[in-house]
């Protein structure tokens, strides 16, 4: 068994206190009103970050000369500020989000991992089980907070979803989209959160009677409960893939309801299943370090690292496949995502190709260094926080445009939520032996070797 | 000094195993061992060094980017930098993407083509090789060892006999 280290235990209270006050300040310093933007703005054109304002003030120049008519120029600055307000309240919001549905994801990522391995037989992981169904422990956490956001983003606390907004679908209303409310039909507030219900409720019951059973075969005579096991998993991963594929609709991709793309779903996919694989590593070498998993040896963590490899290769295919059919045909409608992502997000949309793809692939190609803890664990970190910043380019452009910025909130809701995710991962850790007793594959597994 | 050879010959993997084991435990060079299929983890008992190929494989695609690279970047960038419909051929960085398969496919192509190149000349493989097999049986169902004889042919064959060798043959070699 397993004990939380009151260490590891205070250094996850110390993260999520942190995190709230730094989650708290960056609400507290969220604009409130107009006056406050032009405040904020007429301060920073006299400061360094001086080109966004004086292009905008470009801008006001233009339309003064042409119309010569000061109400409208007026009406037009008073827009922007709007513009800038709404993108300045986002912020720790979406920084909240972000940090939010990375961390769910990523044990949801955990949880597919494990379902296949499952239903693949797979003879090399079953020692690993407990600490797949450890790290989807955060899951049952990580859906009730995500889901009290979808409500408040519903209740308008903040303008994270534009088609969310009032009167996006009235024609009558300034506010109205044709193109919104064209999609009405699915997006909308009713519709998309009992969708969202519908997941993670199946999610965390496919997570609650797996571990449940797996538990149950230690005590058996039989192996019922493990096929019993086989029989959900298969079931959990056909409605995985299908909820997976709309939730990547429905959460990330309706923040920029004007675009859309096909192989979204499967990008999304890719992103958090390499982080929930590299997470999976990242706990296994830490317990082991620990003394506590006999039966891991460094052909696991071989396994473990070439999944990492091999994911976060596909997760590049997929993002180029994305942007370069894109680029390609440059059809205006869909390219101007990346087109925001380029001009305003350019070191994070690049920098997350060099940590996600060119770092793991120069070092996780060698056979050695993939048993080797201390690279593991560098890679692991650049994995992480290179899906992290996939999420925050998904995420960002669309919700705070080109006010982002990785400062207090950003980082303060991912030390929240990483503490919540130690709790919550290693407190479950100890309620089980690390070990399975029973399955049916546990002696081949612990003497797997590669 | 004749050049005698001991010819041990196996009917069964791991009896094979053991055999190159407490070969390797007696001192005996062994030159060579015959077998019909791959046998696990027979490298590593009878210490043969690790091979190096796939750090060629790994050169080899260095290569072949670095080929596609300069291939396309003379002829669309610098050579005849055409606007065909559209795409920006002002620099390689502005019409990469549309690169990156080719990169892609020649990197794969080099690296896989050489690394089997280069495997077929350092194992000395090509058509018209006389075939090297001491004993036809040992493409079908027996293993062979094959260790040299220094002034010791009968201390060896009893040794030999001993590992569970279904025949011991002392062979002139020419």
């Amino acid at each position: 068994m397993y004990t939380f280290s009151s260490k590891l235990k205070t250094f996850s209270f110390i993260l999520m206190a942190i995190g709230i006050l730094g989650i708290g300040y960056g609400f507290y310093t969220a604009p409130k009103d107009i006056k406050e933007v032009e405040l904020m703005l007429a301060a920073e054109s006299h400061g360094s970050h001086a080109e966004a304002p004086k292009a905008s003030h470009e801008v006001h120049g233009e339309t003064a000369e042409h119309s010569v008519d000061a109400v409208a120029e007026h009406k037009e600055h008073t827009e922007h500020l709007e513009h800038v307000l709404h993108q300045l309240q986002n912020k720790p919001w979406a920084a909240f989000y972000v940090a939010c549905i990375f961390f769910m994801l990523l044990s949801m990522g955990v949880l597919a991992f494990y379902a296949i391995q499952q239903v693949a037989q797979a003879g090399w992981s079953p020692v690993l089980f407990r600490v797949m169904q450890g790290i989807t422990a955060y899951l049952p956490y990580g859906s009730v907070v995500f889901f009290i956001f979808l409500i408040l983003c519903g209740l308008h606390f903040n303008h994270l979803f534009v088609w969310l907004g009032e009167g996006v679908t009235d024609p009558n209303s300034p506010n109205y989209d044709a193109l919104i409310a064209g999609k009405s039909g699915y997006l909308n507030f009713p519709f998309w959160i009992v969708r969202a219900a519908i997941f993670l409720i199946g999610w965390n019951i496919y997570r609650y009677f797996s571990a449940k059973n797996c538990l149950a075969q230690d005590e058996a005579n039989d192996d019922s409960f493990y096929k019993k096991n086989f029989n959900i998993s298969a079931i959990f991963l056909v409605f995985f893939i299908v909820s997976e594929s709309i939730m990547s609709w429905d959460w990330i991709m309706s923040i920029d309801p004007h675009w859309f793309s096909t192989l979204f779903g499967w990008y999304v996919f890719a992103s958090f299943f390499v982080s929930g694989i590299t997470m999976i590593a990242m706990v296994t070498l830490y317990l082991k370090s620990r003394g506590y998993l006999e039966h891991v040896n460094t052909s696991h963590i071989h396994d473990l690292a070439k999944f990492m490899f091999g994911i976060s290769i596909f997760w590049t295919y997929l993002w180029f496949s994305q942007f370069m059919l894109i680029w390609y045909a440059n059809i205006p409608e869909e390219v101007t995502y990346f087109i925001t992502r380029i001009e305003l997000y350019n070191l994070p949309f690049f920098g997350a190709v060099a940590m996600n793809f060119v770092f793991p692939l120069l070092i996780l190609i060698n056979t050695d260094f993939k048993r080797i803890t201390w690279v593991l664990v560098m890679a692991g970190i650049v994995i992480l926080a290179g899906h992290y910043v996939d999420f925050f380019n998904m995420i960002m452009p669309g919700t705070v445009g080109d006010q982002w910025f990785i400062g207090v909130s950003e980082i303060a809701s991912v030390l929240f939520f990483l503490g919540l995710f130690i709790f919550a991962v290693f407190t479950a850790l100890t309620k089980t032996p690390l070990l399975p007793k029973r399955n049916p594959f546990i002696e081949e597994s612990k003497h797997f070797h590669y | 000094m004749s050049n005698k050879v001991i010819h041990a010959i196996y009917n069964d993997d791991d009896i094979l195993m053991d055999a190159v084991k407490k070969t390797r435990a007696a001192h005996h060079h062994i030159e060579e061992v015959f077998s019909p299929f791959p046998v696990h983890g027979l490298d590593k008992a009878m210490g043969i060094a690790p091979t190096r190929l796939a750090i060629c494989a790994f050169l080899y695609g260095c290569v072949g980017i670095t080929v596609a690279t300069t291939m396309m970047n003379y002829i669309m960038i610098q050579d005849w930098p055409q606007d065909i419909g559209g795409k920006p051929s002002f620099s390689y960085i502005e019409n990469m993407p549309a690169f990156v398969p080719i990169m892609f496919e020649m990197t794969v192509f080099f690296a896989a083509h050489l690394m089997v190149i280069t495997f077929y000349m350092r194992s000395r493989l090509w058509p018209f090789k006389e075939a090297e097999n001491p004993d036809v049986r040992t493409t079908d169902d027996h293993f062979l060892m094959e260790v040299a004889v220094n002034n010791n042919e009968e201390e060896l064959v009893s040794f030999f006999k001993t590992t569970g060798a279904v025949e011991v043959n002392v062979i002139e070699k020419h």
